[in-house]
Protein backbone atom coordinates (compact mmCIF):
# COMPACT_ATOMS: atom_id res chain seq x y z
CA UNK A 1 0.00 0.00 0.00
CA UNK A 2 1.66 2.74 -1.05
CA UNK A 3 2.70 5.88 1.50
CA UNK A 4 3.02 8.92 -0.86
CA UNK A 5 4.40 11.40 1.94
CA UNK A 6 7.16 13.62 1.04
CA UNK A 7 8.50 17.03 1.77
CA UNK A 8 8.34 20.03 -0.15
CA UNK A 9 11.89 20.08 -0.88
CA UNK A 10 11.34 15.65 -2.42
CA UNK A 11 8.88 17.25 -4.37
CA UNK A 12 10.54 19.66 -5.68
CA UNK A 13 13.54 17.67 -6.77
CA UNK A 14 11.45 15.61 -8.85
CA UNK A 15 11.46 18.79 -11.26
CA UNK A 16 13.71 19.27 -14.22
CA UNK A 17 14.93 22.24 -15.84
CA UNK A 18 12.65 23.47 -18.74
CA UNK A 19 9.21 21.92 -17.45
CA UNK A 20 6.39 22.69 -17.73
CA UNK A 21 4.57 23.14 -14.22
CA UNK A 22 0.39 23.36 -13.54
CA UNK A 23 -0.23 25.88 -10.32
CA UNK A 24 -3.74 25.46 -8.73
CA UNK A 25 -5.85 27.85 -6.97
CA UNK A 26 -6.89 31.05 -8.10
CA UNK A 27 -5.52 34.26 -8.25
CA UNK A 28 -4.54 35.10 -4.03
CA UNK A 29 -7.02 31.81 -3.09
CA UNK A 30 -5.53 28.41 -2.17
CA UNK A 31 -2.02 28.47 -3.78
CA UNK A 32 0.33 25.81 -2.90
CA UNK A 33 3.14 28.27 -1.48
CA UNK A 34 5.17 26.08 0.55
CA UNK A 35 5.44 24.59 -2.66
CA UNK A 36 6.17 27.34 -4.56
CA UNK A 37 8.82 28.70 -1.65
CA UNK A 38 10.73 24.93 -2.05
CA UNK A 39 11.30 25.99 -6.01
CA UNK A 40 12.57 29.72 -5.12
CA UNK A 41 14.87 27.46 -2.73
CA UNK A 42 16.20 24.75 -5.36
CA UNK A 43 18.36 24.97 -8.51
CA UNK A 44 15.39 23.88 -10.95
CA UNK A 45 14.86 26.77 -13.81
CA UNK A 46 13.54 27.94 -17.10
CA UNK A 47 10.03 26.89 -15.92
CA UNK A 48 6.83 27.28 -18.30
CA UNK A 49 4.40 27.59 -15.31
CA UNK A 50 0.31 27.75 -16.12
CA UNK A 51 -1.41 29.51 -13.99
CA UNK A 52 -4.63 31.39 -12.60
CA UNK A 53 -2.30 33.78 -11.36
CA UNK A 54 -1.25 34.99 -7.78
CA UNK A 55 1.48 35.42 -6.19
CA UNK A 56 2.97 31.81 -6.86
CA UNK A 57 3.91 33.82 -10.23
CA UNK A 58 5.30 36.99 -9.15
CA UNK A 59 7.56 35.37 -6.34
CA UNK A 60 8.94 32.62 -8.90
CA UNK A 61 9.54 35.77 -11.67
CA UNK A 62 11.39 37.47 -9.01
CA UNK A 63 13.59 34.75 -8.17
CA UNK A 64 14.26 33.90 -11.90
CA UNK A 65 12.67 30.82 -12.30
CA UNK A 66 9.71 31.82 -14.68
CA UNK A 67 10.90 31.47 -18.12
CA UNK A 68 7.47 31.86 -19.83
CA UNK A 69 3.79 32.24 -18.28
CA UNK A 70 0.67 30.74 -19.71
CA UNK A 71 -1.93 32.78 -17.91
CA UNK A 72 -5.57 34.73 -18.25
CA UNK A 73 -4.74 36.94 -15.50
CA UNK A 74 -2.36 37.72 -12.43
CA UNK A 75 -3.94 39.37 -9.51
CA UNK A 76 -3.80 39.28 -5.72
CA UNK A 77 -7.38 40.21 -5.71
CA UNK A 78 -7.28 42.73 -2.67
CA UNK A 79 -4.06 44.30 -4.46
CA UNK A 80 -4.96 44.38 -8.70
CA UNK A 81 -1.58 44.09 -9.70
CA UNK A 82 1.70 41.76 -8.59
CA UNK A 83 4.66 44.06 -8.77
CA UNK A 84 6.94 41.49 -9.92
CA UNK A 85 4.74 40.37 -12.39
CA UNK A 86 4.68 43.86 -13.41
CA UNK A 87 8.37 43.88 -13.27
CA UNK A 88 8.56 41.07 -15.16
CA UNK A 89 6.53 41.68 -18.34
CA UNK A 90 7.50 45.34 -18.36
CA UNK A 91 10.90 44.85 -18.49
CA UNK A 92 10.75 41.75 -20.95
CA UNK A 93 12.44 39.03 -19.09
CA UNK A 94 9.64 36.45 -19.56
CA UNK A 95 7.47 35.36 -22.87
CA UNK A 96 3.99 34.88 -22.39
CA UNK A 97 0.64 32.78 -23.63
CA UNK A 98 -2.36 34.95 -22.63
CA UNK A 99 -5.32 33.35 -22.68
CA UNK A 100 -9.26 34.47 -21.70
CA UNK A 101 -10.06 32.46 -18.38
CA UNK A 102 -12.20 29.70 -20.10
CA UNK A 103 -9.67 29.26 -22.92
CA UNK A 104 -7.28 28.48 -20.49
CA UNK A 105 -9.45 25.70 -18.46
CA UNK A 106 -10.37 24.50 -22.10
CA UNK A 107 -7.01 23.87 -22.81
CA UNK A 108 -6.85 21.84 -19.48
CA UNK A 109 -10.08 20.05 -19.94
CA UNK A 110 -8.53 18.96 -23.55
CA UNK A 111 -5.78 17.59 -21.59
CA UNK A 112 -7.40 16.19 -18.84
CA UNK A 113 -9.37 13.93 -21.46
CA UNK A 114 -6.34 13.39 -23.81
CA UNK A 115 -7.71 14.96 -26.85
CA UNK A 116 -5.47 17.55 -29.17
CA UNK A 117 -8.34 20.17 -28.78
CA UNK A 118 -11.43 21.52 -27.56
CA UNK A 119 -13.84 23.62 -29.30
CA UNK A 120 -14.92 26.87 -27.78
CA UNK A 121 -16.62 30.24 -28.58
CA UNK A 122 -14.20 32.52 -26.05
CA UNK A 123 -11.53 33.95 -27.92
CA UNK A 124 -12.62 34.90 -31.28
CA UNK A 125 -12.43 38.24 -32.59
CA UNK A 126 -10.25 38.83 -29.73
CA UNK A 127 -6.77 39.51 -28.72
CA UNK A 128 -6.11 35.83 -27.58
CA UNK A 129 -6.07 35.21 -31.22
CA UNK A 130 -3.84 38.54 -31.97
CA UNK A 131 -1.55 37.65 -29.50
CA UNK A 132 -1.05 33.59 -30.28
CA UNK A 133 -1.33 33.14 -34.00
CA UNK A 134 -0.54 29.66 -34.05
CA UNK A 135 -3.82 29.27 -32.31
CA UNK A 136 -6.28 27.37 -35.29
CA UNK A 137 -10.27 27.20 -35.51
CA UNK A 138 -12.48 24.48 -36.25
CA UNK A 139 -15.55 24.64 -38.07
CA UNK A 140 -18.66 22.67 -36.50
CA UNK A 141 -19.54 19.85 -38.93
CA UNK A 142 -23.18 20.39 -38.42
CA UNK A 143 -25.77 22.42 -40.19
CA UNK A 144 -24.67 25.81 -37.59
CA UNK A 145 -21.59 25.25 -39.39
CA UNK A 146 -20.56 27.57 -36.51
CA UNK A 147 -16.39 28.82 -36.93
CA UNK A 148 -14.85 28.31 -32.74
CA UNK A 149 -11.57 28.16 -31.73
CA UNK A 150 -9.27 24.90 -31.33
CA UNK A 151 -7.81 25.42 -28.06
CA UNK A 152 -4.60 23.05 -28.11
CA UNK A 153 -4.34 20.68 -25.10
CA UNK A 154 -2.61 22.42 -21.92
CA UNK A 155 -0.34 19.51 -20.74
CA UNK A 156 2.06 19.72 -17.65
CA UNK A 157 4.95 17.33 -17.27
CA UNK A 158 3.86 17.91 -13.09
CA UNK A 159 0.66 20.05 -11.35
CA UNK A 160 1.25 21.97 -7.62
CA UNK A 161 -2.33 22.20 -5.76
CA UNK A 162 -3.25 22.62 -2.34
CA UNK A 163 -5.93 20.79 -0.59
CA UNK A 164 -7.12 21.22 3.27
CA UNK A 165 -6.71 17.35 4.01
CA UNK A 166 -5.40 14.39 2.38
CA UNK A 167 -4.72 11.24 3.73
CA UNK A 168 -1.10 9.47 2.97
CA UNK A 169 -2.20 7.57 0.01
CA UNK A 170 -2.89 10.67 -1.55
CA UNK A 171 -6.75 10.99 -1.48
CA UNK A 172 -7.48 14.93 -0.92
CA UNK A 173 -10.00 17.25 0.30
CA UNK A 174 -11.38 21.12 -0.12
CA UNK A 175 -13.34 22.04 2.72
CA UNK A 176 -13.65 25.99 0.98
CA UNK A 177 -16.89 26.53 -1.09
CA UNK A 178 -14.56 26.41 -4.26
CA UNK A 179 -12.24 23.99 -5.56
CA UNK A 180 -11.32 26.24 -8.61
CA UNK A 181 -9.59 24.24 -11.19
CA UNK A 182 -7.71 21.67 -8.85
CA UNK A 183 -8.65 18.58 -10.76
CA UNK A 184 -8.45 19.47 -14.08
CA UNK A 185 -4.77 20.58 -13.23
CA UNK A 186 -4.24 16.96 -11.83
CA UNK A 187 -5.83 15.48 -14.54
CA UNK A 188 -3.79 17.49 -17.25
CA UNK A 189 -0.61 16.54 -15.45
CA UNK A 190 1.69 13.51 -16.09
CA UNK A 191 2.26 13.94 -11.88
CA UNK A 192 0.21 16.54 -9.37
CA UNK A 193 1.37 17.02 -6.16
CA UNK A 194 -0.73 17.77 -3.70
CA UNK A 195 0.56 20.00 -0.48
CA UNK A 196 -2.08 20.22 2.49
CA UNK A 197 -3.15 21.20 5.93
CA UNK A 198 -2.94 18.11 7.17
CA UNK A 199 -2.34 14.57 6.59
CA UNK A 200 -5.22 12.54 8.16
CA UNK A 201 -5.81 8.98 8.15
CA UNK A 202 -8.77 8.37 5.39
CA UNK A 203 -11.77 7.46 7.68
CA UNK A 204 -10.99 11.17 8.87
CA UNK A 205 -12.01 13.05 5.49
CA UNK A 206 -15.62 11.81 5.49
CA UNK A 207 -16.08 12.71 8.96
CA UNK A 208 -14.89 16.58 7.98
CA UNK A 209 -17.19 16.96 5.09
CA UNK A 210 -19.49 15.34 2.57
CA UNK A 211 -17.85 12.98 0.06
CA UNK A 212 -18.24 15.89 -2.45
CA UNK A 213 -15.16 17.69 -0.81
CA UNK A 214 -13.11 14.29 -1.63
CA UNK A 215 -12.26 16.52 -4.46
CA UNK A 216 -8.84 14.31 -5.90
CA UNK A 217 -8.82 9.90 -5.88
CA UNK A 218 -5.36 8.71 -4.95
CA UNK A 219 -4.84 7.70 -8.69
CA UNK A 220 -4.31 11.12 -9.70
CA UNK A 221 -1.53 12.15 -6.89
CA UNK A 222 2.29 11.03 -6.67
CA UNK A 223 3.27 12.96 -3.46
CA UNK A 224 1.36 14.47 -1.00
CA UNK A 225 3.50 16.71 1.10
CA UNK A 226 1.92 18.23 4.75
CA UNK A 227 2.16 21.76 5.07
CA UNK A 228 0.39 23.67 7.98
CA UNK A 229 -0.27 26.99 7.02
CA UNK A 230 1.23 26.22 3.60
CA UNK A 231 -0.73 28.29 1.31
CA UNK A 232 -0.14 31.20 2.93
CA UNK A 233 -0.83 34.43 2.68
CA UNK A 234 -2.94 33.13 -0.07
CA UNK A 235 -6.29 31.86 1.40
CA UNK A 236 -7.24 28.35 2.55
CA UNK A 237 -10.65 28.53 4.15
CA UNK A 238 -12.09 27.78 6.22
CA UNK A 239 -8.51 26.75 8.08
CA UNK A 240 -7.37 30.45 7.09
CA UNK A 241 -8.38 33.51 5.45
CA UNK A 242 -6.10 35.24 3.58
CA UNK A 243 -3.29 37.54 5.77
CA UNK A 244 -3.67 40.89 4.06
CA UNK A 245 -1.28 42.37 6.12
CA UNK A 246 0.87 40.49 5.03
CA UNK A 247 0.26 40.49 1.69
CA UNK A 248 0.24 44.11 1.60
CA UNK A 249 3.79 43.85 3.00
CA UNK A 250 4.78 41.58 -0.17
CA UNK A 251 3.31 43.81 -2.83
CA UNK A 252 5.22 46.81 -0.72
CA UNK A 253 8.26 45.51 -0.53
CA UNK A 254 8.14 43.81 -4.49
CA UNK A 255 7.64 47.59 -5.25
CA UNK A 256 10.49 48.51 -4.43
CA UNK A 257 13.68 46.92 -5.20
CA UNK A 258 15.23 48.58 -2.46
CA UNK A 259 13.30 47.22 0.44
CA UNK A 260 12.91 43.47 -1.56
CA UNK A 261 16.40 41.93 -0.49
CA UNK A 262 15.30 42.70 2.95
CA UNK A 263 12.15 40.99 3.06
CA UNK A 264 14.11 38.01 0.84
CA UNK A 265 16.07 37.99 3.96
CA UNK A 266 13.65 38.06 6.78
CA UNK A 267 11.06 35.73 5.09
CA UNK A 268 12.91 33.39 2.05
CA UNK A 269 16.20 32.74 3.11
CA UNK A 270 15.69 30.00 5.19
CA UNK A 271 13.35 26.40 5.10
CA UNK A 272 9.62 26.50 5.02
CA UNK A 273 9.87 26.33 9.14
CA UNK A 274 12.03 29.23 9.03
CA UNK A 275 9.38 31.14 6.85
CA UNK A 276 6.45 30.22 9.63
CA UNK A 277 8.27 31.25 12.25
CA UNK A 278 9.03 34.90 10.78
CA UNK A 279 5.62 34.81 9.66
CA UNK A 280 4.63 34.30 12.98
CA UNK A 281 7.36 36.75 14.60
CA UNK A 282 5.52 39.33 11.83
CA UNK A 283 1.88 38.86 13.18
CA UNK A 284 2.71 39.12 16.82
CA UNK A 285 4.38 42.89 15.46
CA UNK A 286 0.72 44.00 14.51
CA UNK B 1 -34.41 63.26 0.87
CA UNK B 2 -32.48 65.44 -1.86
CA UNK B 3 -29.15 66.87 -2.45
CA UNK B 4 -29.07 63.62 -4.65
CA UNK B 5 -25.26 62.69 -5.49
CA UNK B 6 -23.19 61.65 -8.50
CA UNK B 7 -22.74 58.18 -7.01
CA UNK B 8 -26.48 57.62 -6.70
CA UNK B 9 -27.08 58.63 -10.08
CA UNK B 10 -24.51 56.41 -10.88
CA UNK B 11 -25.51 53.88 -8.38
CA UNK B 12 -28.73 54.02 -10.39
CA UNK B 13 -27.88 54.12 -14.30
CA UNK B 14 -25.68 50.72 -13.13
CA UNK B 15 -28.92 49.08 -11.76
CA UNK B 16 -31.00 50.20 -15.11
CA UNK B 17 -28.62 48.35 -17.46
CA UNK B 18 -30.41 45.31 -15.80
CA UNK B 19 -34.20 46.16 -16.87
CA UNK B 20 -35.45 43.16 -18.80
CA UNK B 21 -32.70 40.75 -17.94
CA UNK B 22 -35.15 38.68 -15.89
CA UNK B 23 -34.21 35.33 -14.15
CA UNK B 24 -30.55 35.69 -15.15
CA UNK B 25 -27.22 35.84 -13.14
CA UNK B 26 -25.70 39.69 -12.89
CA UNK B 27 -21.98 39.90 -12.41
CA UNK B 28 -20.83 43.35 -11.23
CA UNK B 29 -17.50 43.97 -11.39
CA UNK B 30 -16.85 47.17 -8.72
CA UNK B 31 -18.99 48.32 -5.92
CA UNK B 32 -21.23 51.03 -7.46
CA UNK B 33 -22.38 48.65 -10.66
CA UNK B 34 -23.07 45.97 -7.37
CA UNK B 35 -24.67 48.34 -5.36
CA UNK B 36 -26.70 49.17 -9.00
CA UNK B 37 -27.30 45.14 -9.36
CA UNK B 38 -28.65 44.69 -6.02
CA UNK B 39 -31.19 47.65 -5.96
CA UNK B 40 -32.46 46.35 -9.25
CA UNK B 41 -33.06 43.14 -7.73
CA UNK B 42 -34.99 44.81 -4.59
CA UNK B 43 -36.75 46.73 -6.99
CA UNK B 44 -37.94 46.65 -10.56
CA UNK B 45 -36.11 43.21 -11.28
CA UNK B 46 -36.55 41.16 -8.08
CA UNK B 47 -35.91 37.60 -10.43
CA UNK B 48 -31.99 38.41 -11.04
CA UNK B 49 -29.92 36.24 -9.60
CA UNK B 50 -26.85 38.06 -7.94
CA UNK B 51 -23.59 37.10 -7.96
CA UNK B 52 -21.18 37.18 -4.55
CA UNK B 53 -18.11 37.34 -7.11
CA UNK B 54 -17.17 34.30 -5.27
CA UNK B 55 -18.98 30.98 -5.36
CA UNK B 56 -22.11 31.78 -3.82
CA UNK B 57 -25.60 33.03 -5.35
CA UNK B 58 -26.72 35.63 -2.58
CA UNK B 59 -30.04 37.07 -2.27
CA UNK B 60 -29.84 41.15 -1.43
CA UNK B 61 -30.44 39.98 2.33
CA UNK B 62 -27.18 37.70 2.23
CA UNK B 63 -28.77 34.26 2.12
CA UNK B 64 -27.58 31.68 -0.01
CA UNK B 65 -29.25 30.41 -2.83
CA UNK B 66 -27.10 29.10 -5.21
CA UNK B 67 -23.93 27.41 -5.98
CA UNK B 68 -21.26 28.76 -8.52
CA UNK B 69 -17.71 28.02 -8.51
CA UNK B 70 -15.19 29.77 -11.02
CA UNK B 71 -14.85 26.64 -12.93
CA UNK B 72 -19.10 26.54 -13.46
CA UNK B 73 -18.45 30.02 -13.96
CA UNK B 74 -16.44 29.33 -17.30
CA UNK B 75 -17.89 26.06 -18.25
CA UNK B 76 -21.64 26.56 -18.15
CA UNK B 77 -22.56 30.28 -16.99
CA UNK B 78 -20.94 31.76 -19.56
CA UNK B 79 -21.20 29.59 -22.43
CA UNK B 80 -24.93 29.47 -21.65
CA UNK B 81 -25.39 32.95 -22.27
CA UNK B 82 -27.48 33.38 -19.29
CA UNK B 83 -25.53 36.03 -17.55
CA UNK B 84 -25.23 39.96 -17.56
CA UNK B 85 -21.62 40.92 -16.40
CA UNK B 86 -20.50 44.38 -15.52
CA UNK B 87 -16.66 45.00 -16.08
CA UNK B 88 -14.13 48.09 -15.60
CA UNK B 89 -11.76 49.09 -18.61
CA UNK B 90 -8.52 50.78 -18.83
CA UNK B 91 -9.36 51.43 -22.55
CA UNK B 92 -12.39 51.38 -24.58
CA UNK B 93 -12.58 52.42 -28.43
CA UNK B 94 -15.01 53.69 -30.13
CA UNK B 95 -15.83 50.23 -31.68
CA UNK B 96 -16.43 49.01 -28.41
CA UNK B 97 -13.42 47.20 -27.73
CA UNK B 98 -12.12 46.93 -24.28
CA UNK B 99 -8.62 46.54 -22.81
CA UNK B 100 -8.17 45.19 -19.21
CA UNK B 101 -5.13 43.61 -20.44
CA UNK B 102 -1.61 45.85 -20.74
CA UNK B 103 -1.15 49.29 -21.92
CA UNK B 104 1.46 49.47 -25.20
CA UNK B 105 3.45 47.06 -26.82
CA UNK B 106 2.16 43.62 -25.53
CA UNK B 107 5.67 41.82 -25.96
CA UNK B 108 7.01 44.55 -23.78
CA UNK B 109 4.06 46.84 -21.98
CA UNK B 110 4.47 50.33 -20.86
CA UNK B 111 2.04 49.18 -17.86
CA UNK B 112 1.12 45.38 -17.45
CA UNK B 113 -2.48 45.59 -16.05
CA UNK B 114 -4.67 42.13 -14.75
CA UNK B 115 -4.35 40.35 -18.09
CA UNK B 116 -7.34 39.89 -20.41
CA UNK B 117 -9.20 37.72 -18.04
CA UNK B 118 -12.92 36.76 -18.98
CA UNK B 119 -13.34 39.39 -21.43
CA UNK B 120 -13.41 37.79 -24.47
CA UNK B 121 -15.43 34.84 -23.62
CA UNK B 122 -17.91 37.10 -22.29
CA UNK B 123 -18.06 39.26 -25.15
CA UNK B 124 -18.58 36.18 -27.09
CA UNK B 125 -21.46 34.81 -25.25
CA UNK B 126 -23.38 36.76 -23.32
CA UNK B 127 -24.69 40.31 -22.35
CA UNK B 128 -21.89 42.74 -21.19
CA UNK B 129 -21.48 46.22 -20.13
CA UNK B 130 -18.63 48.34 -18.49
CA UNK B 131 -18.41 50.77 -16.06
CA UNK B 132 -15.57 53.71 -15.58
CA UNK B 133 -15.62 55.57 -12.76
CA UNK B 134 -13.02 58.33 -14.55
CA UNK B 135 -14.62 59.11 -17.90
CA UNK B 136 -11.44 60.63 -19.49
CA UNK B 137 -9.57 60.55 -22.83
CA UNK B 138 -7.35 58.02 -21.58
CA UNK B 139 -9.77 55.51 -21.08
CA UNK B 140 -11.65 56.78 -24.01
CA UNK B 141 -9.48 56.10 -26.80
CA UNK B 142 -9.04 55.32 -30.36
CA UNK B 143 -7.84 52.21 -30.19
CA UNK B 144 -7.22 49.45 -27.60
CA UNK B 145 -3.79 48.71 -26.99
CA UNK B 146 -5.13 44.62 -26.58
CA UNK B 147 -8.70 43.75 -27.31
CA UNK B 148 -9.58 41.84 -23.96
CA UNK B 149 -13.88 42.49 -24.71
CA UNK B 150 -14.93 42.36 -28.17
CA UNK B 151 -16.39 45.63 -29.93
CA UNK B 152 -18.62 45.08 -32.73
CA UNK B 153 -16.77 45.34 -36.19
CA UNK B 154 -14.39 42.35 -34.73
CA UNK B 155 -17.54 40.51 -33.02
CA UNK B 156 -18.88 40.88 -36.84
CA UNK B 157 -15.76 39.69 -38.43
CA UNK B 158 -15.31 36.77 -36.09
CA UNK B 159 -19.12 35.55 -36.46
CA UNK B 160 -19.79 36.01 -32.69
CA UNK B 161 -23.63 35.28 -32.92
CA UNK B 162 -24.16 36.06 -29.22
CA UNK B 163 -22.16 39.12 -29.01
CA UNK B 164 -24.02 41.83 -26.98
CA UNK B 165 -22.32 44.68 -25.61
CA UNK B 166 -24.77 47.05 -24.00
CA UNK B 167 -23.85 49.94 -22.25
CA UNK B 168 -21.13 51.83 -20.34
CA UNK B 169 -22.26 53.64 -17.86
CA UNK B 170 -19.33 56.49 -16.08
CA UNK B 171 -19.73 58.94 -13.86
CA UNK B 172 -20.48 61.35 -16.47
CA UNK B 173 -23.61 59.58 -18.54
CA UNK B 174 -24.29 56.61 -20.23
CA UNK B 175 -23.27 55.67 -23.71
CA UNK B 176 -24.34 52.77 -25.80
CA UNK B 177 -22.91 51.88 -29.74
CA UNK B 178 -26.55 52.12 -31.14
CA UNK B 179 -26.00 54.40 -33.82
CA UNK B 180 -25.76 53.93 -37.50
CA UNK B 181 -23.11 50.31 -38.04
CA UNK B 182 -22.69 50.10 -34.27
CA UNK B 183 -21.58 54.42 -34.05
CA UNK B 184 -20.86 55.12 -30.65
CA UNK B 185 -23.61 57.08 -28.95
CA UNK B 186 -24.29 59.96 -25.73
CA UNK B 187 -27.88 58.50 -24.47
CA UNK B 188 -27.87 60.39 -21.27
CA UNK B 189 -25.58 63.17 -19.16
CA UNK B 190 -25.69 62.88 -15.61
CA UNK B 191 -27.46 66.09 -13.97
CA UNK B 192 -24.94 68.86 -14.00
CA UNK B 193 -23.01 67.48 -16.58
CA UNK B 194 -22.70 68.94 -20.14
CA UNK B 195 -22.64 67.14 -23.61
CA UNK B 196 -20.07 69.21 -24.76
CA UNK B 197 -18.25 67.74 -21.48
CA UNK B 198 -18.52 64.19 -22.47
CA UNK B 199 -17.76 64.73 -26.21
CA UNK B 200 -14.80 66.71 -24.79
CA UNK B 201 -13.52 63.88 -22.21
CA UNK B 202 -13.80 61.29 -25.10
CA UNK B 203 -10.74 60.65 -28.08
CA UNK B 204 -13.25 59.06 -30.50
CA UNK B 205 -16.79 61.01 -32.09
CA UNK B 206 -19.51 60.62 -30.29
CA UNK B 207 -23.25 60.94 -31.95
CA UNK B 208 -25.19 63.27 -29.68
CA UNK B 209 -28.63 63.29 -31.25
CA UNK B 210 -31.30 62.58 -28.28
CA UNK B 211 -28.84 63.10 -25.50
CA UNK B 212 -31.25 62.97 -22.48
CA UNK B 213 -30.66 63.20 -18.51
CA UNK B 214 -29.84 60.06 -17.12
CA UNK B 215 -32.98 59.84 -14.34
CA UNK B 216 -32.80 60.43 -10.89
CA UNK B 217 -33.27 58.15 -8.44
CA UNK B 218 -36.89 58.00 -6.72
CA UNK B 219 -37.66 58.76 -3.18
CA UNK B 220 -37.85 54.81 -2.35
CA UNK B 221 -34.62 54.14 -4.32
CA UNK B 222 -32.74 56.91 -2.33
CA UNK B 223 -33.76 55.15 0.51
CA UNK B 224 -33.23 51.70 0.23
CA UNK B 225 -29.19 53.10 -1.13
CA UNK B 226 -28.51 55.50 2.17
CA UNK B 227 -30.10 53.40 4.71
CA UNK B 228 -29.77 49.80 3.22
CA UNK B 229 -27.30 49.19 0.31
CA UNK B 230 -24.67 51.69 1.62
CA UNK B 231 -25.19 53.30 4.89
CA UNK B 232 -21.57 54.44 5.13
CA UNK B 233 -21.78 56.08 1.48
CA UNK B 234 -18.39 54.51 0.17
CA UNK B 235 -20.34 55.12 -3.26
CA UNK B 236 -18.99 58.34 -2.47
CA UNK B 237 -15.43 56.88 -2.93
CA UNK B 238 -15.49 55.87 -6.25
CA UNK B 239 -17.89 58.46 -7.65
CA UNK B 240 -17.36 62.24 -5.79
CA UNK B 241 -19.99 64.54 -6.43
Amino acid sequence: MADKRMTPDEIVAELEDGMTIGIGGWGSRRKPMALVRAILRSPVKDLTVVSYGGPDVGLLASAGKLKHLVFGFVTLDTIPYDPWFSRARESGSITVTEYDEGVFGTGLSAAAQRLPFLPTRAGLGSGVMDLNPSLRTVRSPYDDAEELLAVPALKLDAAFVHLNRADARGNAQYLGPDPYFDELFALAADKCYVSTEKIVETAELTEAGPVQSLLLSRMLVTGVAETPNGAHFTTAVPDYGRDERFQRHYAASAKDLDAWPEFVDRFLSGDEAHYQKAVAEFGESA
Amino acid sequence: MSDISRAEVAVVACAELFRGDGEIVVSPMGFIPSLGARLARLTFEPDLLLSDGEAYLMTPDAVVEGWQPFRKVLDTVVPRGKRHVVMGANQIDGEGNQNISAIGDHSQPKKQLLGVRGGPGNTANHRTSYWVPRHGKRVFVDQVDVVSGVGYARAREAGLRHHDVHRVVTNLGVLDFGGEDHAPRLLSVHPGVSVDEVVEATSFPLSTGGVTETRLPTESELLLIRTSLDPKSLRDKEVPS
